[in-house]
């Protein structure tokens, strides 16, 4: 464990009765680091950030924010994190100014700085225009907006969102992406979210937790270098036989996939697409396609909560 | 000052809702037409009343009566003010904002029901503001009249502390709003089989428990300590529930 960690989680545990939601979850956040935590419906993440949040005790494990345990002094833990529940906690009666005004002086922001607190944190999210409406009127995304608005108004350490996304159009997925991103250089924000490009676009690290059991914890750059293409994508309009595709070199296997279609495995530090293609054109082969294959993040989030999936039952067995 | 903040919130919200006003409009209307018809007989039999030694005054005869009748519409009134205090919340998903930001149970609590209070306190004045202008015909029983009026706060103050608790006990305003006034209702009659109880021991602890007879000491004009400590004792009995069974909504096992 660090000093300098903003949220330091050590084996913390949440039971509902019999149900287990989290079990000895242990992670850290470092300042100006985007972490997401991903996840299938139901395994746990929500419950982690009420907790860290301070809206649910924990059952056993401890939570440090900024060095200060959130059970024993909660007020000054709080003071340092925003955060932004599935559901935006709005007032819809209010308007953006007021409510955020409310926010403002909830977060103990001195009464001379909170106009300036909310016309910065407007001008951040991009609510301009929208200040003297009301909460109730404005669309889902903007909802969306001033949630965020409110858990950053007191510039904490930690931002905390809750599935920023869910339910917003294309273009207000990729506004609020932005923000996130520009979040994440001056404070440390983690986010959970089940849409897994998200997490490459927007973190500099990913956890997957599954069944309340952190099971993958790495670097979102580890995991690209790691996804290096080991296969290729070939269409062709006049195959030649499979034989003549396994005489080049780096060819290991290949795949008929039906159509014309062919995937063709080689080794990681050689791609034989260059010959590929030199072959198709001299062969007049008719090459419409010929692009390389990537291990997905999504690929090693099947791999692990379904292997995971099938651990369990093993036991239970 | 953060409880200051939490009920400056909660007494705007309010007033955006018709609800308050409506509220207030009919109450108005209701007392002020009792008020008139109480006026109206009190100047019938006024010229017997002349010929009586020791005559009831006019604020006994006009003012108790008043409260007396405000008291039992502010049962009615209370629990649809109260009702949403944290079930609406609840139900928005909204309190995680208070939750997250660094103010304490207590603090949302107290600050909640300061909101509600000052809304009680502003419908209290506006009642007194009645026998106030009998002062333009006549001298009133200025002592007597304060004595009601505190009354009525301390009054107000306990239906608005149980309303408050049986609106962080569920989701649904209704159901809050409901409990609230069968619980009311049950402390303002529970004397009522005191009477006929025979064990005079358990008769006097039913008449102990209801919150009428405590009123109705001090709209006779008799302030009490001992009135004055079973209202607070009201009081703070379900604030303090209230602040625990918020408490528990983080502990929910």
């Amino acid at each position: 464990m660090t000093d300098n960690s903003l949220v330091s989680v050590q084996h913390l545990d949440r039971h509902y009765g019999e149900l287990t939601a989290v079990a000895n979850v242990s992670f850290e956040l470092e300042q100006g680091e985007v972490l997401g935590f991903l996840g299938p419906n139901g395994a746990g993440k929500s419950t982690t950030m009420q907790i860290i949040t301070g809206n649910l005790a924990p059952s056993a494990g401890s939570i440090k924010i900024c060095g200060i345990d959130l059970t024993e002094h909660p007020k000054q833990a709080k003071a340092e994190i925003g955060f932004l529940p599935e559901q935006p906690p709005l007032y819809r009666e209010l308007s953006v100014d007021e409510y955020l005004g409310f926010c403002a002086r909830l977060n103990r922001i001195r009464r001379n700085k909170i106009q300036q607190a909310v016309d910065r944190v407007k001008q951040r999210c991009g609510l301009e225009e929208v200040g003297k409406r009301l909460i109730n009127n404005l669309s889902k995304g903007y909802q969306q907006r001033v949630g965020i608005a409110q858990a950053v108004i007191h510039s904490p350490s930690i931002v905390v969102l809750d599935e920023p996304t869910v339910g917003l159009d294309p273009i207000q997925i990729r506004e609020i992406r932005a923000l996130i991103r520009e979040l994440g250089k001056e404070h440390g924000v983690i986010l959970s979210t089940h849409i897994l490009p998200e997490v490459q676009m927007t973190c500099d690290r990913v956890q997957i937790i599954n069944r309340g059991r952190l099971v993958f914890s790495d670097s979102v750059s580890n995991l690209n270098r790691q996804r290096d293409s080991r296969s290729l994508l070939l269409t062709l309009q006049q195959p030649p036989a499979e034989t003549e595709l396994l005489t080049i070199a780096e060819v290991e296997r290949v795949e008929h996939l039906g159509g014309g279609q062919w995937r063709i495995h080689h080794r990681p530090d050689a791609s034989p697409a260059t010959r590929l293609a030199e072959r198709a054109v001299a062969g007049h082969w008719g090459l419409a396609e010929l692009s390389p294959e990537y291990t997905s993040l999504e690929q090693i989030f099947i791999d692990i909560t379904t292997s995971e999936a099938g651990h369990h039952e093993e036991q239970a067995a | 000052m953060m409880v200051w903040t939490l009920a400056q919130r909660e007494l705007r919200s309010l007033f955006l809702s018709p609800l308050a006003w409506s509220i207030l409009a009919v109450g108005q209307f209701i007392l002020a037409y009792l008020f008139l018809s109480q006026m109206n007989d009190y100047i019938m039999v006024q010229p017997q009343l002349k010929l009586l030694d020791n005559a009831p005054g006019v604020t006994q005869l006009l003012v108790t009566p008043l409260y007396g009748s405000a008291a039992f519409i502010l049962m009615l009134i209370v629990p649809l003010l109260t009702m949403r205090l944290i079930s609406e919340e609840r139900r928005n998903q909204s309190l995680a904002l208070l939750f997250s930001a660094p103010v304490s149970m207590t603090e949302i609590i107290l600050g909640k029901y300061l909101g509600i209070m000052l809304f009680l306190v502003l419908m209290i004045l506006l009642i007194s503001v009645m026998p106030l202008s009998l002062l333009v015909a006549g001298p009133l029983d200025l002592g007597h009249l304060a004595a009601i009026i505190i009354g009525m706060l301390l009054l107000v103050a306990c239906f608005a502390a149980l309303g408050l608790y049986m609106s962080t006990l569920t989701v649904q305003p209704t159901v809050a709003a409901v409990s609230t006034f069968g619980a009311l209702l049950l402390f303002w009659i529970i004397d009522w089989a005191g009477d006929k109880v025979s064990n005079a021991e358990a008769s006097g602890l039913l008449s102990y428990l209801s919150i009428l007879r405590h009123f109705e000491a001090m709209a006779r004009g008799v302030f009490s300590s001992a009135d004055l400590a079973y209202f607070l004792l009201f009081i703070t009995t379900f604030l303090v529930l209230s602040i625990r069974r918020l408490d528990a909504d983080r502990l929910q096992h």
